[in-house]
């Protein structure tokens, strides 16, 4: 089938199996290998992307689904060489170490951040986050992350 | 040298620019020209024969390549998988190690266990391929409990009571001895769950075969890729060592996991000269939960001997260890040289004795998890000590104060092998009692009983064996490998410096640790060092990184080629000061010498290395680059106190870890920013072996937690903020007095969390991981 999507600013209209999935297309067919895929169902967050400027998890997003959408990963945060705040933040306060989970989780704390009410608590970044496992960093410093990005965001 | 990037400088780390960018290039990142795609085809049975298997509707489907059997890898001459040490038992035998073919071929040992690969076109024809395979099994009657498994039903032919050895370790009759004189003996029956690594990468293998040039490019996911090569050569008979290149790109994540060799890179590279193009394989979630090599899963009986003023004298300690199905790459060191060898913990403890069986089960391949048999130890030890504290009505913090080996007291010889070299444990107990407000935990408990809640407080001592290994003691004890590491420092004619490491980081962050280091000693910018490592193509041989290694060996290497370095820059800077090399000293990155007001800096002397004008070309080669293969006298001994606070709901037994404060003495820090980093993911591990963890089987051998639905993961909502500080008392036989800091978390943390618990529930044991159903059954058994 034929998918149009707007992939961080870019236009592509691809041809894709029924089947593919949104993460297939941006790593495979787009070579955005930035997006990992960490568990295919849906639990790791290692996958997540912004469709329409919300997180979304790609491996569980169908392709066609996306048809007309806007698209965003995390090769598309940054401006240019200005990183995005929280990118920042993440180095700044070693919210990461091996890196696999870090692409998906930067893109889910944007979203909670911009999406939040009003400013978020150690808490709610917690429950924000919940969807995104990191194995390495105990999420102490993801937290610090988050929090310390939200105050530039 | 500057105060900002030198040595003990919180440096941001140099990947992360790659990492928070989407940039990082890991295995499954990588495609190349022509590859095709593989699938395994994996037992759905626990234990059966193989009485037939049928690849020819997998053949004939659209995409499909080509289906292999394990046959066809024998056919080849390509062997088993080994284990890599051999422990003996104690009758001198030495340990049976059941054949593991890697595609398995007449019988199956575990659920997951792969049979057959089919390589297609696509992941999808690969896939449908796979589904269409079909075997006529012949199924036979699993084992699947560690502690019945030597009762049950024999899986291995070699190996009667399916034992694979009776290992002991320590002085039975001084034990004996110290519990006839005891004035009390505390007992504890515990049992360490199984833990199934889950690094969020899951594995992957992309395998290439050049005919023009007969050689093999394996990318992986290895924490160790020399060591995938040579056992890939040598033991597997892939091809020659020569001709085999492993490059271990970005890894996402490895405690241990990603040491071992497995069937699947074994049969991707095998695979592609067969098929005549490359071939790429990436576990899915549900595979890695099958087959990745799992951890812990010992039973075991301690029995504590105790003076009546709380004295400890002597320590008996039984365990059945369960391997799985195959002795996995460096399993059998675990539950012995690992484990056994840290029984004496902080403590003076006289005598000890320690007896391991290890039994195969229809499970998973078990083998070292972050800790690898230390947090095993740990937990034994730490549990046992504060349940003899209140069996006693002894403060257990005063118990472990009277039995520590005093700082005076070192070199220390324990009773089960070791020698440690320096410690002081009572300061990081003293540090940690401070951060975890021991004055005021009496009010917080009254709080927490106004409030209908049980609020508990549990400690734990640690001590670990890490910086792993001298390489002629371990070969001695039945490892097949030197654990040394190498390092090569290629000085560029600009005074640029890049540094090939045989370490491997997979979130460690050596690229700035190791940078940091070379900065500091060299007096160059930490911007002019780059880091190289996880490529058998452009490092020397090494040993990867693993047990808490890599700065204590990998560092000491590299420390020991800049001494190299510096001693050659004399040797130039004598020639340009017209003096001889004695007289040239080289500090904050100058060349001096007395004679002369001009010092060189190191980039000038660079220069002349290679423009080598002013020196003797037959006294002195051109060029500046060193090479050093470092090899530890010791282990080292990081150890520390951890304090953990629980309150515990009882109507529905779900636990809150309060406060879990960490005092770490980890000798010399290079950059405490990445270490306490270090102790933050060690904490969630071992806080999640405690409460959450658990690998199940059923009775049938299924893995009942193969899902991240099933198996509980530590989420962000499950882990506290943790309390992190550290105390030092430096190696004294490395160059760096460095210690290591990757697992001490992992180590210390379940025997804090249970210890808090059991306080707050006044029982002797609950088993991990304390889940609230297990929490709140424990609390209506005692009601």
């Amino acid at each position: 089938m034929k998918v149009d999507l707007t992939v961080n600013g870019s236009e592509h209209a691809v041809d894709v199996a029924d089947n593919a999935l949104l993460s297939d297309v941006l790593r495979e067919t787009l070579g955005l290998t930035g997006t990992h895929v960490g568990c295919d169902t849906s639990q790791c967050g290692a996958c997540t992307v912004h469709l329409n400027g919300r997180s979304v998890k790609a491996c569980t997003v169908l392709a066609g689904q996306a048809d007309g959408g806007d698209v965003t990963t995390i090769e598309g945060i940054a401006n240019g060489d200005d990183l995005h705040p929280m990118q920042v933040a993440f180095r700044a306060n070693h919210a990461l170490q091996c890196g696999f989970c870090t692409p998906g989780m930067i893109m889910s704390a944007i979203d909670l951040v911009q999406s939040a009410d009003g400013p978020l608590s150690a808490e709610d970044v917690r429950d924000g986050l919940e969807g995104n496992f990191c194995r390495c960093t105990g999420y102490h410093n993801i937290v610090k992350a988050v929090l310390d990005a939200q105050a530039n965001m | 040298m500057s105060a900002e990037t030198g040595i003990g400088a919180s440096v941001l780390r140099k990947e992360d620019a790659r990492f928070i960018t989407g940039k990082g290039q890991y295995t499954d990142d990588i495609s190349v020209f022509g590859q095709t795609h593989c699938v395994f085809v994996r037992s759905p049975h626990a234990r059966a024969k193989i009485n037939g298997i049928n690849t020819d509707a997998a053949m004939a489907m659209d995409g499909v390549i080509r289906v292999f059997t394990g046959d066809e890898l024998v056919e080849d001459g390509i062997g088993d998988l080994p284990c890599g040490w051999v422990v003996n038992s104690k009758d001198g035998t030495p340990m049976v190690s059941p054949p593991h073919p890697p595609i398995a071929t007449s019988v199956v040992n575990y659920v997951g266990e792969p049979y057959a690969f089919v390589v297609a076109e696509t992941l999808q024809a690969a896939r449908d391929g796979a589904e269409a395979v079909e075997a006529d099994f012949e199924i036979l009657e699993a084992v699947v409990d560690t502690a019945t498994a030597s009762s049950s039903a024999q899986i291995h032919e070699n190996a009667p009571n399916n034992q694979a050895y009776d290992w002991e370790l320590g002085d039975r009759e001084a034990t004996d001895a110290a519990f006839a004189k005891a004035d009390h003996v505390t007992t504890l029956d515990i049992t360490n769950n199984r833990l199934i690594p889950n690094a969020i990468e899951p594995r992957a293998a992309l395998g290439s075969y050049d005919a023009a040039s007969s050689t093999y490019t394996l990318y992986t996911t290895s924490q160790n890729p020399h060591v995938e090569r040579v056992v890939l050569a040598l033991f597997v008979n892939v091809a020659p060592e020569a001709n085999l290149r492993v490059i271990s790109p970005d890894v996402g994540g490895g405690f241990g996991s990603k040491i071992f060799v497995y069937a699947e890179e074994t049969a991707v590279i095998w695979a592609s000269a067969k098929v005549g193009r490359p071939i790429k394989w990436r576990a899915d979630r549900t595979e890695s939960f099958l087959s990745d090599a799992h951890g812990r899963d010992h039973v075991t009986k301690a029995e504590l001997a105790l003076s009546s003023e709380g004295e400890m004298l002597g320590l008996r300690v039984k365990t059945i260890a369960n391997m799985g199905a195959y002795l996995s790459t460096f399993s059998s060191s675990v539950p012995t040289y690992l484990y056994g060898t840290l029984m004496a913990g902080q403590y003076k403890t006289p005598a000890i004795y320690v007896e391991t069986q290890a039994v195969f089960t229809n499970t998973a391949p078990v083998d070292a998890y972050r800790g690898a048999g230390r947090p095993e130890a740990t937990y034994v030890v730490e549990r046992i000590v504060e349940t003899a504290a209140r069996e006693l009505n002894m403060d257990p913090v005063e118990l472990r104060r009277k039995n520590f080996i005093p700082p005076d007291a070192f070199p220390y010889q324990t009773p089960v092998a070791l020698e440690y070299d320096t410690g002081n444990y009572a300061a990081s107990m003293g540090k940690a009692l401070e951060l975890a407000d021991s004055d005021g935990y009496a009010a917080r408990k009254a709080a927490s009983e106004t409030n209908g809640k049980l609020r508990g407080r549990g400690y734990s001592c640690y001590i670990e064996a890490c910086g792993i290994a001298p390489s002629q003691l371990v070969i001695s004890l039945g490892a097949g490998v030197g654990l040394f590491e190498s390092a090569e420092v290629r000085v560029d004619v600009s005074g640029s410096v890049t540094v090939m490491t045989g370490s491997h980081s997979h979130g460690q962050g050596h690229e700035t640790t190791f940078a940091q280091l070379v900065s500091d000693r060299l007096g160059i910018p930490f911007e002019s060092v780059n880091v190289i490592h996880g490529d058998t193509g452009r490092s020397d041989y090494g040993l990867g990184t693993y047990g808490s290694r890599s700065i204590a060996v990998g560092g000491s290497a590299i420390d020991r080629a800049l001494d190299k370095i510096i001693a050659k820059g004399k040797k130039i800077a004598a020639h340009m000061f017209e003096t001889t090399e004695d007289q040239v000293e080289f500090a904050e990155g100058q060349f001096s010498y007395a004679g002369s007001n001009e010092p060189k800096p190191f980039a000038e002397i660079a220069g002349a290395a290679y423009i080598p004008a002013v020196y003797p070309l037959d006294e002195l080669e051109p060029g500046l680059s060193e090479k050093a293969f470092y090899d530890p006298k010791n282990f080292t001994y990081p150890a520390g106190s951890y304090v953990c606070e629980v309150e515990i709901d009882p109507s529905t037994g779900v636990t809150e870890i309060e406060k879990f404060v960490a005092v770490d003495d980890f000798g010399n820090v290079i950059n405490p920013m990445i270490v306490e980093g270090q102790v933050h993911g060690g904490l969630a591990q071992g806080i999640g072996q405690a409460l959450l963890e658990h690998g199940i089987y059923d009775g049938d051998g299924n893995l009942s937690t193969g899902s991240y639905m099933d198996y509980a993961m530590p989420r962000a909502t499950d882990l506290p903020d943790f309390e992190v500080d550290m105390t030092s008392t430096p190696c004294t036989h490395n160059p760096l007095g460095v210690k290591g800091c990757g697992e001490a978390g992992a180590i210390g943390s379940p025997a804090a969390v249970m210890n808090a618990i059991t306080d707050a529930l006044g029982v002797k044991d609950v088993p991990m991981p304390a889940t609230p159903h297990t929490v709140w059954e424990t609390i209506q058994q005692g009601a």
